[in-house]
């Protein structure tokens, strides 16, 4: 094996790990505060379309990324009144939330089919981007360097602040953080919001990188891996983007296992993996029991005040 | 007056309960109804994107005589069932079914609903009122495997399959086949992803087999993606289902397109006419079910030649790719020097030929 072998490879891995990463990056915040929004398909999609469309029109990646960070925001606000200000079941509106971004993205993608855009580039000079070796750390894709950021950013902001603190109240006992003051409303419709403009760029990452071009459902299913994800992880950052790298690592994995003519497993085997080891994983967590590794207590249920 | 028999008691009865569906659409010029149901999205630009234009060219020609009903994102399992049910009940008298995953579900709801015309694409089960069709896309296949046994320098060729089912089999051994005449060195490497439609795996996948030394590859799933990496890798493809030039002007060699209109339009006016039959249908190159589109200038003269040698030995009947000898991944003789593989055993086939290293 070569160094350019493994450097292909982990460009490869990074790729396909960074949309899911960063989908999931924003789920987290969401779940921490004690909502649990099953739209994040329909909320990238709503993103994937809104990237590629204002791009194609204006040309500014830069704008096609703000509009799909807003269009999963928005769509994420509709579910935040249903679920928040109207009670609606969190499950059964996370649901409905896909099948909408599903719609809404194909009805706006079909005056974009047969499109391409060129791909948004590394930001770092060719110099550094083309290098055979230096590439596989400044080669990538902007999403690729805000995806880690993000991630621990989001750590840091849960475990060492204060703001992050509250947050965590809230989505552990809603009625204490409520007692003491805190707008618990307010704060999810927050979170949810952050959560839908994640889910966006995350969406964005497919129609301007990775395939620079419109196809309707082109996230395919990735939005529920990065739901899985957040479980798999145990709700904490860091697991979550190890988990993420492993993810990624397995599907590259099967990739180059099975062009170099070494299946060591069935294909299906290899598609069944990651279930496999998120069930594995799941089982682990719940016999341990322990501090780590639980869901938010409020996790899905809506918040009542009592008088 | 009219005799009155209990047959057409049976069919006024049958006639009024399916009124109420059909509305105020039930007037004596009623279109005749077809119903389609697609295993992609119609903007995947690929698969279901070209059984979809078939569907709009066969209304385009037939004018207000039918009405076409379609379904996409129709999984390959049981939840295919209900769905073929429903086309049946809303009263669609010919059905299309437009992937290979159908098969057993178009039987079982073609026994339900004797009266439904069905047609199953790239299958090979068939029944009184179930017909197939396919395509002979490996005629396309041998002709860009010709054109990327010019064009690899590396002698490596990839393939990015879906699933291990005949179609994608016979796929990639025509493409191999095509190559190794050109150049007898050449190998190919195979991935199956497990899907038709995932661009973002299609796009690593891709990237997997150009890490491994192909120059050249070819795919066997629904969207563009693999030929925009192509593109910025600098190595060449193939568009697949359409001609996909403008997502990659570089690397799009030339494309193998899919035209279905032809036989949509005439299945339509048979089943209208009360001609339709079941039958088996498997038109290629020379009836123009399937299209090579117009090459890469780029493409060397001589790469240009061999290609349309491949195109007029099959106008002509005098080429076909699957002919002996062929050996296996084994090397065990598959099919004797100067024989032919018949459309029967292509349907069925489930080896790959000598030079493909799959997994």
């Amino acid at each position: 094996m070569t160094m350019t072998f493994i450097i292909d490879a982990l460009v490869t891995v990074i790729g396909i790990t960074t949309p899911i990463l960063l989908a999931a990056s924003g789920e987290l915040v969401v779940e921490k505060s004690g909502v649990i929004n099953l739209g994040v398909e329909g909320m990238m999609l709503v993103g994937t379309i809104a990237g590629f469309a204002v791009t194609f029109e204006t040309g500014n990646p830069w704008l096609g990324i703000l509009v799909a960070t807003l269009a999963g925001a928005a769509a994420a606000t509709i579910f935040a009144v249903l679920v928040l200000s109207l009670g609606a079941n969190q499950v059964a509106t996370g649901l409905a939330l896909t099948i909408f971004g599903i719609g809404l993205s194909s009805l706006i993608g079909s005056n974009y089919v047969g499109i391409a855009i060129d791909p948004l580039e590394s930001p770092f000079p060719d110099a550094l981007a083309n290098d055979s070796f230096w590439r596989v750390i400044f080669g990538h894709s902007p999403f690729v360097y805000f995806a880690i950021l993000l991630v621990l950013a989001i750590g840091w902001f849960i475990n060492k602040t204060r703001a992050g603190l509250v947050l965590r109240a809230v989505g552990e006992n809603d009625l204490s953080a409520h007692s003491i003051g805190y707008p618990v409303i307010a704060i999810r419709y927050a979170a949810v919001a952050f959560g839908g403009a994640i889910a966006g760029i995350a969406g964005a990452d497919f129609s301007m990188v990775i395939s620079p071009l419109w196809a309707e459902q082109m996230t395919a299913g990735r939005g529920w891996i990065a739901l899985a994800l957040v479980v798999f992880a145990g709700w904490r950052a860091g697991r979550l983007l190890a988990g993420a790298y492993f993810f990624g690592v397995l599907m590259a994995l099967e990739l180059y296992a099975k062009a170099s003519g070494h299946a060591i497993f069935p294909s299906q085997f290899w598609a069944a993996m990651p279930y496999l080891i998120a069930v594995i994983v799941l089982a682990l967590i719940s016999s341990r029991d322990g501090k780590d590794g639980k869901a938010p207590a409020c996790l899905g249920k809506p918040f009542i005040p009592n008088g | 007056m009219t005799k009155f028999t209990r047959r057409d008691f049976v069919k006024a009865v049958g006639a009024a309960s399916a009124l109420p569906l059909l509305g105020a659409s039930a007037q004596a010029a009623e279109p005749f109804k077809v119903g389609f149901i697609f295993l992609g999205p119609v903007g995947d630009y690929g698969w279901t994107w070209a059984h979809d234009k078939g569907r709009r060219e066969m209304e385009a020609a037939l004018g207000g005589a039918v009405k076409t009903t379609y379904v996409e994102n129709v999984k390959e399992d049981a939840s295919a069932i209900p769905i073929l049910r429903d086309l049946a009940r809303q009263g669609n008298k010919l059905i299309f079914a437009t992937s290979f995953g159908y098969m057993d579900q178009v039987l079982e709801v073609a026994k339900e609903f004797p009266d439904v015309k069905f047609e199953h694409c790239t299958g090979f089960k068939r029944a009184a009122n179930v017909s197939t069709y396919n395509s002979r896309f490996h005629e396309g296949r041998a002709v860009t495997g010709t054109i990327a046994g010019k064009v690899s320098k590396s002698g490596v060729i990839g393939y990015l399959g879906s699933f291990k089912i005949p179609e994608v089999v016979m796929g990639v051994n025509a493409f191999t086949l095509a190559a190794q005449a050109v150049n007898p060195k050449i190998q190919t490497k195979l991935v199956m992803i497990d899907s038709w439609f995932d661009p973002a795996k299609e796009t690593a996948a891709t990237e997997t087999l150009a890490n491994l030394g192909c120059d050249v590859i070819a795919t066997h799933t629904d969207s563009p993606a693999p030929l925009q990496f192509c593109q910025k890798k600098g190595i060449f493809g193939f568009g697949q289902g359409a001609d996909m030039s403008k997502f990659a002007p570089k690397a799009h060699l030339t494309a193998i397109e899919d035209i279905w209109g032809p036989h949509y339009t005439a299945r339509v006016k048979a089943a209208i006419a009360g001609t339709w039959k079941s039958e088996d249908f498997w038109d290629g190159i020379k009836e123009g079910a399937v299209k090579v589109s117009a090459y890469n200038a780029s493409l060397a003269k001589d790469a240009q030649d061999a290609a349309n040698k491949v195109i007029e030995g099959y106008k002509a009947g005098s080429y076909d790719v699957f002919t002996g000898p062929i050996y296996d991944q084994s090397g065990a003789l598959k099919v004797k020097e100067g024989q032919k593989m018949g459309l029967g055993d292509l349907a069925t086939i489930d080896w790959y030929v000598k030079g493909i290293q799959s997994a």
